[in-house]
């Protein structure tokens, strides 16, 4: 095989570079493993090393079985587009899916029977809650991104998607870094910042797999057939951007040692927690939400075949929106020791986040103007439609939230957990359910889904699933603020900490049931996708896409 | 030419997008994060926050390591019932120390932020190994392994020397007796306690575990909560004093 290879075919700049810069990874990362402070350390350190080595053998590997010139642009006068790395991320964003709210269901059963902690540090709450957070967000919801990213740039840019090794290490990359931030909590290295626990060099790697994903990205863009960027890739451009400064920003650290997993971050006390929430919130407004919109903003309107409602509209909420969301991080840390002024700037800005947050929703739910019917014969686009009306109800929860009289009651509370999962689940994962069912049968070149009944019962046990997360979690996050309140008509403190954790219980069963719920939805999509996949009617005409590459190898 | 034909440049020029975008993010974080670097009174003028003792430091450690903050806040904010159920409202002085910040944003279990001095050692240690067993209607895990596992405490000279890289006031003699203080706080009567009290004022010196024999992770984390919220005595403290 190795010896039929043309002899022209020479290895190219990014193969070599590449090969030699994880052989000296490997290298290092054996180093460090030798010499390693802690055994958790030294185990990520061999992972680091097997990874490495992994990838030197792919990438020589590949080299031998391409052939000597590069894949055409395009083919037959067509794109020639690069979806592997797009399938790998959209498979990977179901199995995340899966694992981030089985993990969820899990935590949440935790907190109402705490014998499940098991006494075990790797089982306890404490460790499987960022493990669950970071697998929900990070995992699934980055796969999602990172997959429809690659493949709306290439669509609406009508360009094959820059790099040859570069868009398989995001992908492969992205992955290994939550592996190790995952495997890390459970071995108890954090950084104990929420949402933000990876330590540094778990964010080093994640930084150099980051600024690979934006500059594929950016030079998709700039390869671009068409005059003008899409809507969709302007969301997902400030999206990369932004959290890459973000993550910067948040994760500034000096190690202990080279040796030691352990950081210490440069901001302390009141600059620390306001950076961090300047992260946090800014996780929910551009990982979260400007990310999210990119996929609206293609999915939608390809889905109802309409083209999206209002063009200016589209450009005054995506400017306004990233202004504004910048600001609202103080909203996090009302009436603690933040400076005043702070605390009403957040909160200012949070309040009118409302109208761009809004005008994203009616520009989302408009774009089925002369197509609502469709609502009822398609499954996919109703998952996407009550995720649009999620985010418009929690863009209006979140800005009544940060009011600092609603904020002195909620904040603390389960309250709180209600109305991130308002977002989350009725937002961010239906929204990603609707691009997964989009993106399964076209890029495996498929008439249609497997089951667009199962779809159906997908969407309606989650729903029902996400009914009861959320009514408990109104209910007991209301109830707790209130107890915590109460005072006697003697002028004493009514309820003993210990009774507001008591009377929590059954609404802690009715979430757990709900997750349970939602965790079922999501097993019926791994099994209808899969079906998809593996049964699915073909389309006749053969994937043009990755034909060259296929017969070559032959 | 009308206000939405000049966005085209934004549409058709991907670099001039970019620095649009990064010009936008930008102005809210600094308007917002700088100044808290130089306003004086971000911080409180506040007597007796002091750096954490090599052994608190890695109980604190240990805290954020078993992800402590995903249940309890340290930070009492200024309304009457958190007053009342927890002391005085916290100041920004006494978390100037603390990397990272572990205010938290959940109270599934209650606040921390003065639980120092509150409950006995024992309590902690019992309450720490199975909760139930004191607080029966708890819902916290068990944490047994904590008064077993012997405190790992070989890099923790070099963590206060990173530390005082980063501006905390530990001093040179500090930095050198670092390993050796962890020993002679989790002692209950080393001889070289009064030295330990005099680099870090009001620091507490006793087998917080009830096991002499041995440092433990039980020691450090009891070490560190009995601590918090202890360093600023509020009968002498002066609010007013603060208002510019």
């Amino acid at each position: 095989m190795a010896q039929a290879a043309a002899p022209s075919k020479g290895m190219t700049f990014g193969e070599m570079g590449s090969a030699l810069a994880f052989a000296g990874l490997a290298l290092l990362s054996i180093i460090i493993a030798a010499k390693a402070y802690t055994p958790e350390y030294a185990f990520h350190a061999y992972l680091f090393a097997a990874a490495s080595v992994a990838a030197v053998f792919a990438i020589v590997n590949r080299f031998y079985e391409r052939p000597a010139e590069r894949p055409p642009l395009t083919f037959g006068g067509k794109p020639n587009y690069n979806m592997g790395p797009v399938k790998f991320a959209t498979i990977a964003s179901v199995f995340w899916g899966i694992a981030g709210f089985t993990i969820g269901l899990l935590i949440a059963l935790q907190l109402a029977f705490p014998a499940l902690n098991f006494d075990t540090a790797w089982l306890s709450f404490g460790r499987m809650r960022p493990l669950h957070t970071s697998a929900v967000i990070f995992a699934f919801g980055g796969n999602v991104l990172i997959a429809s990213s690659f493949y709306v740039v290439q669509r609406t840019c009508r360009a094959r998607m820059v790099g040859d090794i570069a868009p398989w290490f995001v992908v492969l990359g992205y992955n290994f870094f939550i592996v190790i931030a995952g495997t890390g909590y459970l071995l108890g290295i954090t950084q104990g910042k929420e949402y933000a626990e990876p330590e540094w060099y778990a964010d080093l790697f994640l930084t150099v797999v980051w600024v690979t994903y934006f500059l594929v990205f950016l030079g998709t863009v700039m390869r671009r057939k068409e005059p003008h960027i899409y809507v969709a890739n302007w969301f997902y451009l400030a999206f990369i951007l932004t959290i890459a400064v973000l993550h910067l920003g948040n994760n500034a650290a000096i190690p202990v040692s080279l040796f030691s997993p352990k950081s210490y971050i440069v901001w302390s006390g009141v600059q620390d927690a306001l950076v961090q929430w300047w992260y946090g919130h800014n996780a929910v407004g551009f990982f979260l939400t400007a990310g999210f919109l990119a996929i609206m903003y293609y999915f939608i309107p390809k889905r109802a075949e309409r083209p999206v409602y209002s063009y200016r509209l589209s450009i005054i909420h995506f400017w306004s929106l990233i202004f504004m969301y910048i600001w609202a991080g103080p909203h996090h840390l009302h009436y603690t020791a933040l400076p005043d002024w702070a605390q009403t700037l957040g909160m200012v800005f949070s309040v009118m986040l409302w109208m761009p947050s809004w005008g994203g929703m009616i520009n989302g739910l408009m774009t089925l103007s002369g197509a609502w019917d469709k609502l009822r014969t398609d499954p996919v686009l109703r998952l996407m439609v009550v995720s649009v009306a999620f985010y418009g109800m929690a863009t209006f929860e979140g800005p009544l939230m940060s009011v600092k009289a609603v904020n002195s009651l909620s904040h603390y509370t389960d309250w709180t957990i209600g109305h991130v999962h308002a977002g989350a689940l009725g937002w961010v994962a239906y929204i990603s359910f609707g691009a997964i069912y989009c993106l399964v049968p076209w890029l495996w070149n498929k008439k249609a889904l497997y089951s667009m009944k199962a779809v159906s019962w997908h969407f309606w046990i989650s729903t029902l699933g996400i009914v009861l997360y959320i009514s408990s979690m109104w209910v007991a996050g209301i109830l707790q603020g209130l107890m915590w309140r109460a005072y006697t008509s003697l002028g004493f403190l009514e309820y003993s900490f210990i009774e507001t954790v008591e009377a929590m219980n059954p609404f802690y069963v009715i979430r757990a049931l709900g997750g349970a719920f939602f965790v079922a939805g999501s097993l019926i999509m791994a099994w209808n996708v899969w079906k998809t996949i593996s049964v699915g009617e073909a389309v006749e005409e053969a994937p043009r896409a990755m034909q060259p590459a296929l017969i070559a190898a032959e | 030419m009308s206000f939405w034909s000049r966005h085209k440049i934004f549409e058709t020029n991907s670099i001039i997008l970019i620095i649009g975008v990064l010009i936008v993010i930008s102005i809210g974080g600094l308007v917002e994060i700088v100044p808290l670097f130089y306003l004086k009174s971000t911080i409180e003028k506040v007597e007796g926050v002091r750096p954490y003792t090599p052994l608190e430091l890695a109980g604190r450690n240990i805290y954020v390591r078993e992800g402590c903050y995903n249940c309890h806040s340290q930070m009492i904010r200024p309304l009457r019932d958190e007053v009342e159920r927890y002391g005085h409202y916290s100041l920004a002085a006494e978390s100037m120390y603390d990397r990272p910040f572990q205010w938290g944003s959940k109270r599934t279990g209650p606040d921390l932020a003065r639980l120092g001095n509150k409950y006995s050692d024992d309590w902690h240690k019992d309450h720490l190994k199975d909760p139930r067993a004191v607080v029966p209607g708890s819902i916290m895990p068990g944490y047994p392994w904590l008064e077993t596992t012997e405190l790992d405490a070989s890099a923790i000279a070099e963590e206060l020397k990173v530390q005082a890289t980063l501006g905390v006031p530990y001093t040179d003699e500090m930095l050198k007796h670092a390993e050796s203080d962890v020993r002679i706080q989790a002692n209950a009567d080393d001889p070289n306690a009064i030295d330990l009290a005099k680099r870090y004022p009001k620091a507490q010196s006793r087998a917080f575990d009830g096991n002499p024999q041995k440092v433990t992770e039980a020691d450090a984390l009891i070490a560190y909560l009995q601590m918090l919220g202890t360093q600023v005595d509020f009968k002498l403290y002066d609010n007013k004093a603060n208002v510019r």
